[in-house]
C-alpha cells in the first residue's frame, strides 16, 4: 500500500512540476531533462559500485589467501604439491595426500552421479509429462537445499553402519581380488565419501543438463523422429548436440564436489593415507582445513592451511569459470540457430 | 508382428472420387483421409477433413495462417501426436490405416521435410544423409555410401558437397541446408514426402531450385506440400487444396482451381480479398 | 517392400524400453535419498523435538535433556549480521544488472557472480578468518556474519536480477512514457513489482546461509553458553549438530537429528514459498 500512495505523490509531483516549469506533458525544458539525466547518471553509477563490489570481493579474496600463504609458498614452493608429508609436530606440510584424498572422492562421485544426473535430466527433458516434471522438478531442487551437515548426519549414523555391515563385506566377499575392494569394512572412508558427495551432486548436474537439453530446439527432435528415429534414438541426437553443455554440468558438479567439507568430513574417516582402497580412509583438501585450522599452533601451519584453501579457491574458479562458459556457449548457440 | 509387414503395393485400383470436381477422373489412391478432426487439448484444429492423394502427384495446401494445413501435414505421419495433439478419423496410405502402425515404421514410408532446414549440427554431411540408413541398420560403407550419393544427387545437391561430405551440415547455405534435408529424407526411401513450407525461409533463387526439385521427385514419389505461397502452389502442384478455419473448402486439380474456384471463400482467398 | 527387417525393428525397439526404464529408475534412485534423509530426520529428530529444546540451554557434558536456545538465537543472530553485510551488495548489483547488464563490465559481474557460487563455503570462512579474526584476534559472530554475507551474495544477486528482468516491460515504458526518470521508475515501479519475487529470492539466499556450517567453524566458532555479543564467539545450530554428531552420547546425537529436522523444516517451507510464488511466472517465459 504504502509504495503505491508514495508512487502516486511522485506522479503528481512531476507533474505539477512539469506545468509549472513548461509547456504540458513530456515536453521538458532543458534543465528538468538535465536533472533527469544527472538522477539517471548518479543512480547508476551507484549501482555500479555495488557491482564492482562484488567483482573486487573475488580478488580480494584470491589476495589475502595469498598473502596468508606467503610463508608456506616460500618455505615449500612447488614441493608443497607433491609432498606426502602432513607432520604439524616437526613443522613440515605436504598436500599431496590431501589432493589425492580430494581427487579420489570427487571422482567416484562423478563415476556414481553422472549417470544417475543424465537419466534423470532426460526424463524430465525428453520423457516426462508437464504434470510429473515440476513435482520431479522440486523433488531434485530440494535434495539440493539441504545442508551439508545434514547429510554428513545421515552419513555417520546411516550410510555408515549400512556400508559396514552389509555393502562392503558383500563387496568383499564378490568383488575382493580388486585392490579397490580390500581391507576391514570401516564403513568410515572414501566409499562413504563418494556416496554422500554423489548424492549431492546429483542436482547440480541435473539440472544444468536439464537446460542444455531444453535448450535444444524442438526441430531437432522432429527431425530425427520423422526420419523413424525412436524415442531414445531420438535423445541420443539430442545428447549428441547437448554433449558439450553436459560436459559443462558434469565439471560443474565436479566443482562442488571438490569443495565440499561437512558431509565429506563427517564420513571419510579423516586419516592422511593413500590408498588404493575404497574401503580405507582418507582426508581431502576441504576436511583437513575444517578439522585443523582452528587448532592450527604454529604460523606455518596456519599458512599451510591457507594454501591449501587458496589451491581449493583456484581448483574451482577454474572448473566454474570453464564450466560456465561451456554451458553458456551451448545454451546460447542453439538459440541462434 | 501384423503391423510391421507390409505387402506390395495394392494393385492399382481404379478409384472414382471426390465429389466437388467436375470431372470424374480415375485415380490411384496413395494417401486417403476421412473425417479428420485434430485437436490441441480442447481446441479443435481440423474439422472433417476428408481428402485422397493420388499417387505420383504433387498436392498444394493452401490457406490462411491458423488453417490447419500444418496441423493437418503432421497428422499424416502421426507428427502431430509428437507435439502433444490428439486425432480422430482414419488416414490410409496405400489402403493401410496408419494407426495401425508403430510410427516409427511410418514415418520410414512418410518421409517429411520442415518449414526451417534442420540438419543435425553434430553430423557431417554424408552422416547426415546417412542418419536414417543408419538407424535400420545399413552400415556397410559401399551400400551406405551408393545411398548417400543417389540421395544427393536427387536432391541436386551432390555436385555442390562431393569434395565437402565431412564437413558438417550447418556450414552450409540455407538452401543447401534445406536441400540436405530432402535428401536425408529420401535417402530412407519413403513413398511420400511431406513438405511444410519448404522455401519460406529461403531466398528466390534457393526456391527456385526447391521446386524444380518437386518437379523431379514426383516421378518417384508422391508429394504433399504445405505453403502460403499460392504462385508457388499454381508452380509446383498437380492438385490443390484450400484450407481455412480448419476445414477443407475445396480440392481440385490446381489450374482448375485457381481459375475457376466452386467456392466463395477459394475465390476470395486466391483473388487476395482476405489471409 | 522396404521395411526394416524384423529382426533389427524389435532389436531398437526394446532398446527404447529398456533405456525409458533406465532413466525411470534413476529418477526413483536419485529421489530416494532425499525420503530417507527426511523420514530418519523425522524419526529421530521428533523424539528429541519438545519445548526444552526450543527454551533451554544445552547441558553440560553427559547430562540429558536440556535444549538449543543459545544456538537458535545464535544463528538467528549469525543470518540477520550476513544480510546486513550480504544484501545490500547483492540487491544493488541485481539491480545493475538487471537494468545496465549487456555492457562487457556487468557481464564480467555477471559471470564471477557465478564463479563466486561455486567457491566452497569453507574457503570463503578462510578469507573471513584472514579478514576479520586474525585482525580482531577474536573468534566472533562478526566474522561469522562476514562470512555468510559473502556466501549469500550469488544467489541473492542473480535472483534479484532474475525477478526484475520478468517485469514485463510495458510496466517500464507506460512510466517512461509519462515522462519520469528511468531511475525513478526503476525503484518505484519496477522494484515494488518484483519485490515479491526478490523478497522469496532473499529468503532462499537466507536458508542456504542458515544451514552452513564450514564457514563457521573458525570463524563464530561455537559457544555452549548464552551470547548475543558480535565481539564474542556465537553458538549455531549447524556447529552445534557436528559437534552432538560426533559425540558418544545417545541424546546428543538424537539432539542433533532434533536440529537438523529444524533446519530442513525451515529450508523446506522457504523452498517452497519461493517455489509458489515464482510458479507460472517461469513458466509464462517461455510463450
Amino acid at each position: 500500500m504504502t509504495t503505491i500512495s508514495t508512487h502516486t505523490t511522485i506522479l503528481i509531483r512531476e507533474r505539477t512540476g512539469g506545468e509549472k516549469s513548461s509547456p504540458p506533458e513530456g515536453v521538458s525544458t532543458g534543465a528538468k531533462h538535465r536533472n533527469a539525466n544527472l538522477g539517471d547518471a548518479a543512480f547508476k553509477i551507484v549501482t555500479q559500485i555495488f557491482a564492482f563490489l562484488v567483482f573486487a570481493l573475488v580478488f580480494v579474496m584470491a589476495f589475502e589467501m595469498y598473502r596468508g600463504s606467503e610463508d608456506s609458498i616460500k618455505k615449500f614452493g612447488w614441493s608443497f604439491l607433491t609432498n606426502t608429508v602432513w607432520d604439524p609436530v616437526k613443522d613440515e606440510y605436504g598436500a599431496l595426500v590431501f589432493i589425492f584424498g580430494t581427487m579420489v572422492s570427487s571422482l567416484l562421485a562423478l563415476f556414481l552421479a553422472l549417470p544417475l544426473s543424465v537419466g534423470v535430466a532426460i526424463f524430465l527433458s525428453e520423457l516426462a509429462p508437464r504434470w510429473l516434471e515440476r513435482p520431479v522438478s522440486f523433488v531434485i531442487e530440494l535434495l539440493a537445499a539441504i545442508p551439508s551437515i545434514v547429510y554428513g548426519l545421515w552419513g555417520i549414523f546411516v550410510l555408515v553402519p549400512w556400508l559396514r555391515t552389509s555393502v562392503e563385506p558383500a563387496l568383499v566377499k564378490n568383488l575382493g581380488f580388486l585392490p579397490f575392494f580390500e581391507g576391514p569394512p570401516y564403513g568410515f572412508g572414501m566409499l562413504a565419501a563418494g556416496i554422500v558427495l554423489a548424492i549431492m551432486v546429483i542436482p547440480i548436474i541435473t539440472s544444468i543438463s536439464r537446460d542444455v537439453l531444453r535448450a535444444i530446439p524442438m526441430a531437432q527432435r522432429e527431425a530425427a523422429l520423422a526420419l523413424g528415429a525412436t524415442r531414445w534414438e531420438t535423445t541420443k541426437i539430442v545428447l549428441s548436440d547437448g554433449k558439450s553443455g553436459l560436459l559443462g554440468a558434469t565439471l560443474l558438479g565436479l566443482g562442488r564436489a571438490v569443495g565440499e567439507t561437512m558431509a565429506v568430513t563427517m564420513v571419510i574417516g579423516n586419516r592422511p593415507e593413500i590408498s588404493a582402497s575404497l574401503f580405507a580412509p582418507g582426508y581431502t583438501m576441504a576436511s583437513v582445513i575444517a578439522n585443523e585450522f582452528a587448532e592450527a599452533t604454529s604460523e606455518l601451519y596456519t599458512s599451510s592451511l591457507i594454501e591449501l584453501a587458496l589451491l581449493l579457491f583456484v581448483i574451482t574458479v577454474l572448473l566454474n569459470g570453464v564450466a560456465r562458459i561451456i554451458v553458456w556457449s551451448t545454451t546460447k548457440k542453439f538459440k541462434t540457430v | 508382428m501384423q503391423e510391421m509387414v507390409i505387402e506390395e503395393r495394392r494393385a492399382d485400383v481404379p478409384l472414382i472420387i471426390s465429389s466437388n470436381r467436375t470431372t470424374e477422373r480415375t485415380m490411384d489412391v496413395k494417401v486417403a483421409t476421412k473425417n479428420v478432426d485434430a485437436f490441441f487439448g480442447k481446441t479443435q484444429a481440423l474439422h472433417g477433413i476428408s481428402l485422397d492423394v493420388p499417387r505420383n502427384t504433387v498436392v498444394a495446401i493452401i490457406g490462411p495462417s491458423g488453417c490447419g494445413k500444418s496441423t493437418f501435414l503432421r497428422c499424416l505421419n502421426r507428427m502431430h501426436e509428437v507435439a502433444g495433439g490428439t486425432r480422430t478419423g482414419t488416414i490410409m496410405v496405400d489402403g493401410d490405416d496408419i494407426d495401425h502402425y508403430d510410427p516409427v515404421v511410418l514415418r520410414r514410408r512418410v518421409g517429411m521435410v520442415f518449414q526451417k532446414p534442420n540438419p543435425f549440427p553434430t553430423m557431417s554431411i554424408f552422416d547426415n544423409v546417412a542418419a536414417g540408413l543408419r538407424l535400420n541398420g545399413m552400415v556397410k560403407k559401399n551400400t551406405l555410401s551408393e545411398t548417400v550419393e543417389r540421395s544427393l544427387r536427387q536432391a541436386a545437391l551432390f555436385d555442390e558437397v562431393k569434395d565437402i561430405l565431412d564437413r558438417s551440415g550447418v556450414s552450409l547455405s540455407g538452401g543447401q541446408q534445406q536441400r540436405l534435408c530432402i535428401a536425408r529424407a529420401l535417402a530412407v526411401d519413403p513413398e511420400v514426402i511431406l513438405m511444410d513450407e519448404p522455401a519460406s525461409a529461403l531466398d528466390p533463387i534457393a526456391t527456385a531450385k526447391i521446386e524444380e526439385l518437386i518437379q523431379a521427385l514426383k516421378k518417384n514419389y508422391t508429394i504433399i506440400i504445405v505453403t502460403h505461397n499460392m504462385q508457388q502452389a499454381a508452380r509446383v502442384s498437380d492438385e490443390t487444396a484450400f484450407f481455412y478455419l480448419g476445414e477443407l473448402i475445396e480440392f481440385d486439380e490446381t489450374d482448375r482451381l485457381f481459375t475457376s474456384p466452386q467456392k466463395k471463400q477459394t475465390e476470395d482467398y486466391i483473388t487476395g480479398r482476405f489471409g | 517392400m522396404r521395411m526394416p527387417n524384423s529382426k533389427r525393428y524389435y532389436w531398437r525397439k526394446s532398446k527404447n524400453i529398456v533405456m525409458t526404464v533406465l532413466c525411470l529408475l534413476s529418477v526413483l534412485i536419485a529421489v530416494i535419498p532425499l525420503f530417507l534423509i527426511f523420514s530418519y530426520a523425522l524419526s529421530q529428530g521428533i523424539g528429541a523435538l519438545n519445548l526444552d529444546f526450543f527454551t533451554k540451554m544445552p547441558k553440560p557434558v553427559g547430562e540429558s535433556g536440556g535444549g538449543m536456545a543459545n544456538a537458535l538465537v545464535g544463528t538467528a543472530i549469525l543470518i540477520g549480521l550476513g544480510s546486513l553485510f550480504g544484501l545490500p551488495i547483492s540487491i544493488f548489483t541485481g539491480i545493475y544488472l538487471a537494468e545496465y547488464g549487456e555492457n562487457p563490465f556487468a557481464k564480467t559481474v555477471r559471470f564471477l557472480t557465478d564463479v563466486l557460487s561455486g567457491i566452497p563455503s569453507i574457503v570463503v570462512g578462510v578469507v573471513a578468518y584472514i579478514m576479520v579474526v586474525l585482525p580482531m584476534k577474536q573468534f566472533s559472530a562478526f566474522a561469522g556474519g562476514v562470512a555468510l554475507g559473502i556466501l549469500m551474495i550469488p544467489t541473492a544477486t542473480r535472483t534479484t536480477e532474475e525477478m526484475i528482468r520478468l517485469v514485463p516491460h510495458s510496466f517500464r515504458e507506460a512510466a517512461l512514457a509519462l515522462g519520469i526518470p528511468r531511475w525513478r521508475v526503476t525503484l518505484r515501479i519496477v522494484l515494488p513489482t518484483a519485490l515479491k519475487g526478490i523478497t522469496t529470492g532473499i529468503l532462499l539466499a537466507i536458508a542456504r546461509a542458515a544451514g552452513e556450517t564450514a564457514p563457521l567453524l573458525f570463524t563464530a566458532l561455537g559457544n555452549r553458553f548464552w551470547s548475543t555479543d558480535i565481539g564474542h564467539p556465537i553458538a549455531s545450530l549447524t556447529v552445534f549438530i557436528y559437534d552432538y554428531a560426533k559425540a558418544p552420547f545417545e541424546d546428543w546425537n538424537r539432539q542433533a537429528w532434533a536440529a537438523a529436522f529444524v533446519l530442513i523444516f525451515f529450508i523446506f517451507i522457504i523452498n517452497l514459498i519461493f517455489r509458489f510464488v515464482t510458479r507460472g511466472r517461469y513458466a509464462g517465459n517461455g510463450h
